[in-house]
């Protein structure tokens, strides 16, 4: 009895903080607070940069490996593939060792800055618009390729010509490896170092506020991070039309 | 055709490239990149001192808040500009491997050993800290270790040398997390810990433990800045970590450490001393 009601006064205190702290981070949110506004900002752009560089040579990879025959094709595949499993913070501690003033790149010094975080999330990006652009190009048609080549388009008109009939393919490819570079936290910390103003990302930003005990800040950006995955998908949605066979 | 490559592809690129350079070029010598441990962070310290700092100076002060010995790393690979740390010892043979410059005493504040209100291990009334290490090694009293190379790690791994306890057995923690997440694990647990009074008093509303033991000679915490030896590289911002190192130990500096607050309790007591900054700005 005694220790029923002890628990039952537990769940109704996790239940208050819990509201308490959604509550307060829906305020942070609202009320416009600038350091939390500063953070997605920061968020948004290191990833967007990110993506604007990895994308075109990352979908040429994918349709060079789609549309051309060559020795070690299906090798390059299968290590892409694999890349798409190595954990962000390997990702980062590789990048870490290459960029510290000890390593091969210390020279540039971009060691704790957002061209770091840039670099750390193109790795990222990269396989995963090799992977999903590879399957979304196979997918087309060959003779697409062969019937705009033969109406005298060049490489480059027929290759644009591809992607435009693989877009909703190639989209989904962007949209994944957006959504998997902006709320990545292990990269960012190792190679921008969390800095206040800076570097300090979204997820980062969440790692640190939790480690405080700050939940309401944590929650608040974990909020927008929800909101950017819904809207992602439902661009995605909307882009796929009614997501139903023809 | 390479028109059509230039307004598709190349353009964007080169936007891209730009973009991204300018972020590097916004790194020059008015950042100063300041490795420090979670302690002077976490406890809202350095947010309140580093505007002033800037106000004053005009640097711009990057933070990287690790453990120290992280922060030492840092500092030897000069992937950072200036260090300020807290393990007297490390800290030393940093300045006398040649890595550093010259260590300054900065501030100091004390660890306390905390724990569950119940004090399972009866170390409240212990005589000193190495006696409170071993009632909670013979009660097995859980205990959660900070095992990430922290200062407060290094003083931890001390102290129960000091006692003649080797710490081990399911009761023995190692989190490898920095001071704020290791007091929420002892919290989580009902554990005893080892922290910083600092970091301490910025969790204290937010924790249900509380102070265990406190006040042994041996808990003694200072902490010290030491700016990272230009000789070995010659393009770090010396400048800067020379005027940041100037401004905290100045009677000004000194002055806003010693006012720096949580509630009532002061955090950290200035230790520069009046010789220090005489001799500093001689060296000038």
């Amino acid at each position: 009895m005694q220790e029923s009601l002890h628990h039952s006064t537990t769940a109704n205190d996790v239940m208050e903080r819990l509201t308490t702290t959604t509550l307060a981070a829906l305020e942070l949110l609202f009320s416009g607070n600038p350091e939390l506004w500063e953070i997605i900002a920061i968020s948004f752009q290191v990833s967007g940069i990110a993506i604007l560089v990895a994308t075109p040579p990352a979908l040429l990879v994918a349709f060079v490996l789609s549309y051309y025959h060559f020795p070690g094709r299906r090798l390059l595949i299968s290590l892409n593939s694999t890349l798409l499993s190595v954990p962000a913070v390997v990702v980062g501690l590789t990048l870490f060792i290459l960029l510290s003033r000890q390593g091969p790149l210390g020279e540039w010094k971009l060691l704790f800055t957002q061209t770091a975080m840039i670099l750390g999330q193109i790795a990222l990006a990269f396989p995963i618009l090799v992977a999903m652009g590879h399957s979304a190009l196979q997918a087309c048609d060959r003779r697409a390729w062969e019937t705009a080549r033969t109406l005298g388009a060049n490489p480059f008109r027929a290759l644009l010509t591809i992607m435009r009939e693989a877009r909703f393919g190639l989209m989904a490819a962007l949209l994944a490896a957006y959504g998997r570079i902006i709320a990545e936290v292990g990269a960012s910390m190792m190679l921008g170092g969390n800095i206040l103003h800076y570097t300090r990302n979204i997820p980062t930003a969440i790692a640190l506020e939790s480690s405080k005990g700050e939940f309401a800040q944590g929650i608040a950006l974990g909020l927008v991070l929800l909101v950017l995955a819904f809207s992602l998908n439902a661009f995605l949605q909307h882009f796929q039309g009614k997501g139903q066979p023809a | 055709m390479n028109n059509a490559i230039a307004k598709h592809f190349l353009k964007p690129l080169l936007a891209c490239l730009l973009l991204s350079m300018g972020t590097v070029h916004a790194d020059s010598d008015h950042n100063i990149r300041l490795a420090t441990t979670t302690s002077t962070d976490n406890s809202g310290l350095l947010t309140a001192l580093l505007p002033e700092f800037q106000a004053d100076t005009g640097y711009n002060v990057h933070v990287i808040a690790v453990g120290t010995g992280k922060a030492l790393r840092m500092g030897r690979d000069g992937d950072v500009d200036v260090v300020l740390v807290h393990a007297r010892a490390a800290e030393d043979e940093f300045v006398s491997q040649g890595h550093g410059d010259k260590r300054y005493g900065v501030m100091y504040n004390d660890f306390v050993l905390v724990g569950p209100k119940e004090d399972p291990a009866g170390i409240a009334n212990a005589k000193d800290v190495t006696d409170a290490l071993k009632r909670l090694a013979d009660h097995s009293a859980t205990f959660v270790s900070r095992g990430d190379d922290s200062g407060t790690h290094k003083k931890e791994l001390g102290l129960w040398k000091k006692a003649g306890v080797t710490a081990t057995g399911s009761w023995y923690r190692e989190a490898g997390q920095g001071m704020g997440k290791v007091l929420q694990i002892a919290a989580e647990m009902n554990a005893y810990t080892l922290t910083d009074r600092g970091t301490w008093l910025a969790y204290e509303k937010k924790s249900p433990l509380k102070i265990s033991f406190e006040g042994d000679p041996l808990l003694f915490n200072p902490y010290g800045i030491i700016a990272v030896n230009p000789q070995k590289y010659p393009d770090i911002n010396h400048k800067g970590a020379q005027q940041l190192i100037r401004w905290l130990i100045s009677p000004e500096g000194q002055e806003r450490i010693n006012n720096f607050r949580i509630g009532d309790n002061r955090l950290f007591t200035p230790s520069a001393d009046a010789g220090e900054f005489a001799s500093f700005n001689h060296s000038k």
